[in-house]
C-alpha cells in the first residue's frame, strides 16, 4: 500500500487566550493520498484554518502526530518547518498574497530564492513553466497590481508549484473571486491534480467542494464526514455553462 | 538564501521608497559629516598650536611677573612684582643651565616710512632673542651687544612690517624708519614665521635693543617678560630651578611667601595648549557622535515602521520557506546599507565641509585617515547596533499572524 502522504493522529490544538482554553482541534486523524483531491469543509470556527495551518507546517500541533511525506513535524523547530514550508508544500491563499510592486515572474521565483540551489537561470526556466502551466506566461512582466484577481490567484497558483511540491494547499482560493473565476481557478487545480499533484483545498462553498474527490467536514474540532463525492464535476465542462460576465471579458 | 540574492531583495526594497531612504540617511550623513569636519578643525587647531610652540625656539624658559596669589590675596599680573634688566643680567651670570636670556619689553607703536605707515608691535629684546627663539634674519643682521649697551637706534623688522612700509619683497637694509617719532636705522629683516594658529600674524612686530624701546619708547625699568634658554633640553629642569631659586633670594622673598614670578617651560604651555585643544577636538566630536546616534535613532524608527508595514510579506515570504535567519540577514542588510551609504556619502559632505570652512575662515584643518575610518565605522556599528532590534522583531513574526495582519 502507498504511503499516505499527509497523515495525522490523535492531532489536539489547544488556545490559551488568558485564563480560557480554546479546544481548536479535538483529536483529528486523517490520512491523505498521493494524487487525491480533497476538500475540507466546515463553519466558520470548526477548526478546518487552523487544521489547515498545523499541516502547512505554519503552526504546531499541542498533541498528536503529523506526518507529511514521510516526516514527522510534530516538534520540529521553526527553521526546519520553514523548510519544510519551502521544499514539500505549496500555499494559495485566499488574499492571493502576492508581493506588491514585483512582476508576476519574481512573485513566482520567490520559493526557489529560499531554497539555494538554484542559479538565476534555472530560477527563470522553472518560474515560466510554472506561469506556462497556469496560462499566464504572456503576463510575466506584469506587476502583481496590474493583474486582475483571478490572474494573481493563477500567478500564486504557479508560485505554489514552482518548487516541486508533494501537496498543494489552498486556503479559500476562491473566496475573492467571482463565479466564473472561481471555476477557472478550480480548473487549473483540476489539470494539476489530473497530471498527479496533491491538493488539498479548505472551502465553505458546498458548490467548490464538488469539484474534489473527496470532501472532510469539520464540526467543533472533530471530523464529523467523510464524503466520497459523487458524480464530481469537472470545471473544464462547467465553464460554457456560466454565462460570460459583459463587462469582464478577458483576452 | 545567499548573500547576493538577499542583498538584492534589500536593495530593492530601499529603491521602492527612495524619499524615505534617503531622509532615513540624512541624520547618518550629517552625523558622519560633522564628526570628521570636527576631527579635523580639531586636529589642524592642535597642529597648528605645536607648530607655534615649537616655533618659540628650543629649551625655551619664560619668566612672567605674576604672583598667583599672596595669602588669600590675590593680584593682577605685574600689581606685586617686578622683572628689570639686572635680573637677566644676573641670571645669566649666576645660573649655569641657563645659556641664553633677554628681558623683554614691549611697545606698540606706529611706524612711518616715507608716506606709509604701519602700527605694529615693537619688542625690545638683547641679540641672544635670536638663539632663544630661534629666528634668524633673512637679510642684513641683528644688532649687537654694543648696540644694545649704548641704546642706538637701530631696529630689525619682521616681514609683515616690511612688506608694508617699503612694498612687498623689498629689502630696506640702511633705510630710516620712524618709531613714535625717532629715526630707527633698519639693520635687518626677519625670516618669516608665518600666521599663528590664532590668527596672529608672528612676522607683524619690529625687533630693537632693549635699552632703546626701554629707554627711548617705553619710558619704564620694568621689562614684561624674561626669555632664557637651558644649554641643553636636559638641564631645562635644572634652569627652571636655578631661575626660581635665584629669583626668591634676589627679590628678597621670606619662605612662606609664594614667588611673584611664574617660571614656564615651553613643554609645559605645550602641553597647556595641547590639553586645550584636545578638550576642544573632544567637545566638537562628540556633539558630533551624538548627532551620529540620533540618525542611528531615526534608521531603527524607520525599520521599525517598515517591519511593520510589511507583515504581510514578511509572513508570504515565510510561507514560501524564508526562514528566521533569512528575514533577519534581509532587514539587517537594509539598516546596514542605509547607515553605510549614509556614511559614503557623509565622508564626502564631510571632506567638503572641512575643505570649505579651511577657505571661508583660513583655519587649519587636517583630515585624517583615521577619523574618516573612525567615523565610517562607527555608521556601520550604528546600522548593526540600530537594525538589530526591527530585524529581529521581524524575523520573531508569527507567519500566521503576519500573513493574516491588514
Amino acid at each position: 500500500m502507498e504511503e499516505p502522504i499527509i497523515s495525522v493522529k490523535h492531532l489536539m490544538k489547544i488556545y490559551k487566550m488568558g485564563d480560557v482554553e480554546v479546544h481548536a482541534l479535538r483529536g483529528i486523524n486523517l490520512e491523505v493520498n498521493k494524487g487525491e483531491f480533497t476538500a475540507i469543509m466546515g463553519a466558520s470556527g470548526s477548526g478546518k484554518s487552523t487544521f489547515m495551518n498545523i499541516i502547512g507546517c505554519l503552526d504546531t500541533p499541542t498533541s498528536g502526530e503529523y506526518l507529511l511525506d514521510g516526516v514527522a513535524v510534530a516538534n520540529l523547530d521553526r527553521d526546519e518547518l520553514a523548510k519544510l514550508r519551502n521544499v514539500k508544500l505549496g500555499f494559495v491563499f485566499q488574499a492571493f498574497n502576492l508581493l506588491p510592486r514585483t512582476t508576476a515572474l519574481e512573485n513566482v521565483e520567490l520559493p526557489l530564492l529560499y531554497s539555494n540551489n538554484h542559479s538565476a537561470s534555472q530560477r527563470r526556466d522553472r518560474a515560466m513553466a510554472a506561469l506556462e502551466a497556469v496560462g499566464l506566461a504572456e503576463r510575466a512582466g506584469h506587476y502583481s497590481n496590474q493583474l486582475s484577481g483571478g490572474q494573481q490567484q493563477r500567478v500564486a497558483i504557479a508560485r505554489s508549484l514552482v518548487n516541486d511540491p508533494v501537496v498543494i494547499l489552498a486556503d479559500e482560493p476562491t473566496g475573492n473571486l467571482d463565479t466564473r473565476t472561481s471555476v477557472e481557478v478550480i480548473e487549473i487545480f483540476q489539470k494539476l491534480n489530473d497530471k498527479g499533484i496533491t491538493v488539498v483545498l479548505v472551502t465553505h462553498e458546498p458548490d467548490i467542494a464538488q469539484f474534489a474527490g473527496r470532501n472532510i467536514v469539520f464540526r467543533d474540532g472533530k471530523v464529523s464526514k467523510l464524503i466520497e463525492v459523487e458524480n464530481r464535476k469537472i470545471a473544464a465542462e462547467e465553464l460554457p455553462k456560466i454565462p460570460l460576465p459583459m463587462d469582464e471579458i478577458e483576452p | 538564501m545567499n548573500i547576493l540574492n538577499v542583498l538584492r531583495v534589500s536593495y530593492r526594497s530601499l529603491a521602492r521608497n527612495k524619499l524615505r531612504s534617503f531622509l532615513t540617511m540624512l541624520g547618518i550623513i550629517i552625523g558622519v559629516a560633522a564628526v570628521i569636519a570636527m576631527l579635523a578643525i580639531g586636529q589642524g587647531a592642535s597642529d597648528a598650536v605645536k607648530q607655534q610652540i615649537a616655533g618659540l625656539g628650543t629649551n625655551v624658559v619664560i619668566v612672567f611677573p605674576f604672583a598667583s596669589s599672596q595669602g588669600v590675596v590675590r593680584f593682577q599680573a605685574g600689581a606685586t612684582s617686578r622683572l628689570t634688566e639686572s635680573d637677566a643680567d644676573a641670571i645669566r651670570a649666576q645660573c649655569p643651565a641657563v645659556k641664553y636670556v633677554t628681558p623683554v619689553v614691549r611697545v606698540v607703536a606706529q611706524i612711518i616710512a616715507g608716506t606709509q605707515n604701519w602700527q605694529t608691535q615693537v619688542m625690545g629684546v638683547y641679540p641672544d632673542f635670536e638663539q632663544i627663539r630661534n629666528w634668524p634674519v633673512q637679510a642684513g643682521s641683528y644688532f649687537t651687544d654694543s648696540d644694545e649697551r649704548t641704546a642706538q637706534k637701530v631696529c630689525v623688522l619682521g616681514q609683515t612690517v616690511a612688506n608694508n612700509l617699503f612694498g612687498t619683497g623689498s629689502i630696506p637694509l640702511g633705510a630710516t624708519v620712524q618709531i613714535r617719532d625717532l629715526p630707527f636705522k633698519v639693520i635687518g629683516v626677519l625670516s618669516s614665521k608665518g600666521q599663528s594658529s590664532m590668527g596672529q600674524d608672528n612676522d607683524d612686530i619690529v625687533i630693537a635693543p632693549f635699552s632703546t624701546v626701554q629707554q627711548k619708547l617705553s619710558g619704564t625699568i620694568y621689562a614684561n617678560m624674561l626669555f632664557a634658554s637651558a644649554i641643553s633640553s636636559e638641564a631645562v629642569n635644572t634652569a627652571v630651578d636655578e631661575i626660581t631659586q635665584f629669583l626668591r633670594i634676589k627679590h628678597n622673598l621670606r619662605p612662606w611667601q609664594q614667588n611673584d614670578f611664574t617660571v614656564r617651560t615651553q613643554t609645559e604651555i605645550a602641553s597647556t595648549a595641547d590639553a586645550t585643544t584636545k578638550t576642544m577636538t573632544l567637545l566638537l566630536a562628540s556633539v558630533a557622535a551624538i548627532s551620529l546616534i540620533v540618525g542611528g535613532i531615526g534608521i531603527m524608527n524607520i525599520m521599525l515602521v517598515s517591519v511593520t508595514e510589511r507583515t504581510r510579506e514578511i509572513g508570504i515570504r515565510m510561507a514560501v520557506g524564508a526562514r528566521g535567519g533569512d528575514v533577519l540577514t534581509q532587514f539587517l542588510i537594509e539598516a546596514v546599507s542605509l547607515s553605510l551609504a549614509g556614511g559614503i556619502i557623509g565622508v564626502v559632505l564631510g571632506v567638503f565641509t572641512s575643505r570649505f570652512v579651511s577657505d571661508i575662515q583660513h583655519w587649519p584643518v587636517v583630515i585624517s585617515p583615521q577619523s574618516i575610518g573612525l567615523a565610517f565605522a562607527f555608521a556601520a556599528i550604528i546600522g548593526i547596533f540600530f537594525g538589530w532590534y526591527p530585524a529581529r522583531k521581524a524575523a520573531n513574526l508569527n507567519p500566521i499572524e503576519a500573513l493574516r495582519y491588514e
